[in-house]
């Protein structure tokens, strides 16, 4: 039963005020995830690994294809069923976290589950849970993290993607910028979401990381067009 | 589900010129919606004729099921006042100057039969604390407020009476940064709570980034893309629009 | 030719009484409506009630008995002259006593003897639009009246307690007319409002200088605004008079020297002299 699965999806950059400079980056890629399971993309830089990861959040357009996320088919959905998909069944941990300023890190972290429903109390409580576990000092949780460093920042932003128990994660380099100690929990938190059944797509470029977690690698060579 | 809101080859036309033409969508409860494009592209005009403020040459509105254009204006004033509020980008437009900030809250509750002089007062004290102006400020008057907390007054104006559909005009304009960034914080907290459906018209992408779901991208009167707020703004696909983003300076 | 001849029955031409009567019917049929009329030149400046005038004289017949007042009092100058108008131009019997009197035109009073059936009070108004201090434009007004949208006037009334900790409306308070139009009585003490409301008689309210006519036709609902929690209260001096003893009049408060000496005295001067009649 794939949770995730992309047939025939291309993507193509088309830039219209740079000379309708026409820029291929893949075609007819067909893969699938299945429950618990940890694809991890492989290529050179401009591959379009990230791209891909984008396109099945939706936050970029398949040319063509059908990219089906956990019942819904990103390629073709309306705005507020990608929204919905989102919310309830996705989490996406990208290299940059996109802060909202005066907002505290905790309200961060526990905005997530906030939004799907969960009690105030309760959310603090798993935010400040995960925090503490990624090593995030109790005096920082109140203030933004627009001040932060980017292994601190990057350590909030995972924790906030790893809040909900979601069937599908996307992981773009979540161990870059870390030390061998948050390395290692972030790892856990991959294995731990692996054992609750998430289907998981992950970049990684540290070979150690990729041996530990994927169970598949793919290489977006196979896809070039 | 039905849609709340739903808007269908809509046209206004000033003589010969194009204010917008060919407009249509479904705006579903809950939903942010952001108007972009920048001046002269007819997002001005649109967010008027959806509001009821200008009668569209051609097409139809449709609210909750009910033809909005076929309206009497009774019925008209009446959805302008209960189900529908409109933030002005200068709120001088949308507040009355003479009167207290308290009356300007109470004032959409009286109009529609508030009569308890004690209740009124507290659920103004009350939704001046969701704008953050402090309660002792009650009893001035905007004329005395900063641009910003003018901004913020006229929101709660609007939203004392639990609207379902919000209309913004520019809400950050004219504001300073630091201004505007609070502003665009409390609206983000507000629509989400309330659950509010809003069609925000702006020439700032930052704006729509923050607090809209999806996006139409206006130009000369069309809509030329619309799609998913961060998926216009990150994978555009119409040569405008990607001008448009790669237009905005990165601070 | 008597000087009576000179002049039309009332001094109005019977086109122009026929006109004014047009108003007043469309007035009694839409209670608390503003009918706007053809005001004429009369032989007062505007602002010495010649909305009152124009009223009278159209509905003035030769038996009728009128009373004139101004702030309660028959003798005072502008009574004086108005009441010496009809019986020039008119001929009519006048009288200063409520009871006896078919017609009774008042400047910013309601007489403190009850009316009765088949007695018409004729107003004089000033300003007939109770929103205008707060919407100067005629435009909004109107729409506002169309719409029965009255949150404006409310957010007035509003704002008093918010300033004065209660409604400061002490004349000219607004009213509600069978639930529907909010009507402005004439700059009368709100202590006279309650004698609007289920009136037996017929009353009618010319504005000159605005040019509008409005009426309450007999028991006719007139409500004033208030808030639940802020109720209207027709209040007066808290004093008796001091010439007759009333308790229940309203009274005008008289400077008697200049040592802070004065006096409280009926408004309504006719009230207060049968009164004193009556102890005698």
């Amino acid at each position: 039963m794939n949770v995730i699965e992309l047939s025939n999806v291309s993507k193509t950059f088309t830039l219209h005020n740079q000379g309708a400079a026409v820029i291929p980056v893949m075609s007819d890629v067909t893969l699938s995830v299945v429950p618990g399971e940890c694809v991890g993309l492989l290529g050179a830089s401009g591959a379009g690994k990230s791209t891909l990861m984008r396109m099945i959040w939706g936050n970029y357009l398949a040319a063509s294809g059908r990219i089906t996320v956990a019942g819904t088919d990103v390629a073709r959905a309306e705005p507020r069923e990608i929204l919905a998909l989102r919310r309830e069944r996705m989490a996406y941990v990208s290299q940059f976290l996109r802060v909202v300023p005066r907002v505290p890190t905790i309200e961060v972290v526990a905005e997530p589950i906030l939004l799907t429903g969960t009690p105030e109390d309760q959310a603090r409580d798993r935010a400040a849970a995960l925090l503490a576990r990624l090593r995030i000092p109790e005096r920082l949780w109140q203030l933004s993290p627009t001040t932060f460093s980017g292994g601190e920042q990057q350590r909030v932003n995972i924790a906030r993607g790893f809040i909900r128990q979601v069937p599908v994660m996307l992981l773009d380099e979540p161990t870059a910028s870390l030390d061998a100690a948050n390395r290692e929990t972030v790892l856990s938190l991959i294995e731990e979401a692996k054992a609750r059944g998430t289907a998981i797509v992950g970049i990684f470029h540290d070979e150690a990381a990729r041996d530990r977690v994927c169970d598949r690698m793919i290489d977006m060579a196979r896809f070039a067009a | 589900m039905n849609p709340l809101f739903s808007v269908r080859g809509l046209e206004k036309r000033y003589g010969a010129r194009i204010g917008c033409t060919g407009i249509g969508f479904d705006l579903w409860p809950g939903e942010v919606m952001g108007i972009v494009g920048e001046s002269g592209s007819g997002k001005s005009t649109l967010l008027s004729c959806l509001a009821g403020h200008l009668p569209p040459d051609r097409g139809e509105v449709i609210y909750d099921g009910r033809d909005v254009l076929a309206m009497s204006e009774p019925e008209r004033r009446m959805l302008a006042r209960t189900d529908w509020a409109f933030v002005h980008q200068n709120p001088r437009d949308g507040l009355r100057m003479a009167v207290s900030a308290g009356g300007n809250v109470g004032e959409r509750l009286m109009a529609v039969g508030a009569r308890h002089y004690g209740d009124i007062r507290d659920t103004a004290t009350d939704w001046l604390g969701r704008v953050e102006i402090a309660s002792d400020r009650i009893d001035d008057r905007p004329s005395a407020f900063s641009g910003g907390m003018q901004q913020r007054l006229q929101i709660a104006r609007n939203l004392v009476t639990g609207p379902r559909l919000v209309f913004m005009d520019e809400p950050t304009g004219g504001l300073d940064v630091s201004v505007q960034a609070r502003l665009l914080d409390l609206l983000r907290g507000l629509v989400r709570r309330m659950g509010l459906s809003a069609i925000i018209v702006t020439h700032d992408l930052a704006v729509v980034r923050l607090l809209a779901d999806r996006l139409m991208v206006m130009k000369g009167g069309e809509c030329v893309e619309t799609g998913l707020t961060d998926q216009v703004l990150d994978d555009p696909q119409h040569a405008y629009t990607q001008l448009l983003v790669s237009s905005v300076l990165q601070v | 030719m008597t000087a009576m001849d000179a002049y039309n029955f009332a001094y109005l031409d019977e086109d122009t009484k026929r006109m004014i009567r047009r108003a007043l019917l469309k007035a009694v049929a839409i209670p608390g409506y503003q009918v706007p009329f053809a005001s004429r030149e009369m032989p007062m400046p505007y602002g010495w009630g010649t909305g009152g005038v124009q009223v009278t004289a159209a509905c003035l017949t030769p038996d009728d008995r009128l009373k004139v007042i101004d702030q309660g009092a028959d003798d005072t100058t502008n009574a004086v002259s108005i009441r010496r108008f009809f019986q020039r131009t008119a001929g009519v019997e006048v009288t200063e006593e409520t009871e006896d009197a078919t017609i009774i035109q008042t400047r910013h009073r309601v007489p403190e003897a009850p009316l009765q059936e088949g007695q018409i009070m004729v107003f004089q108004v000033p300003i007939p639009e109770p929103l205008r201090f707060l919407e100067p434009r005629e435009t909004e007004t109107r729409r506002m009246h169309a719409l029965a949208d009255y949150g404006l006037m409310q957010v007035k009334l509003y704002e008093d307690i918010a300033r004065h900790g209660r409604i400061a409306t002490a004349y000219a308070y607004p009213v509600k007319v069978e639930g529907r139009y909010v009507m402005d009585p004439s700059p009368i003490p709100k202590f006279d409002n309650p004698k609007l409301d289920d009136s037996p008689a017929l009353m009618l309210f010319g504005a000159g200088r605005e040019q509008r006519i409005y009426a309450l036709p007999p028991y006719t609902r007139v409500e004033s605004l208030d808030f639940d929690d802020h109720p209207f209260v027709a209040s007066k001096a808290d004093h008796a008079c001091d010439i007759c003893g009333a308790t229940e009049s309203y009274l005008d408060e008289v400077i008697t020297d200049d040592q802070g000496g004065r006096i409280f005295v009926c408004s309504d001067t006719a009230f207060c002299r049968s009164r004193q009649e009556d102890r005698q």
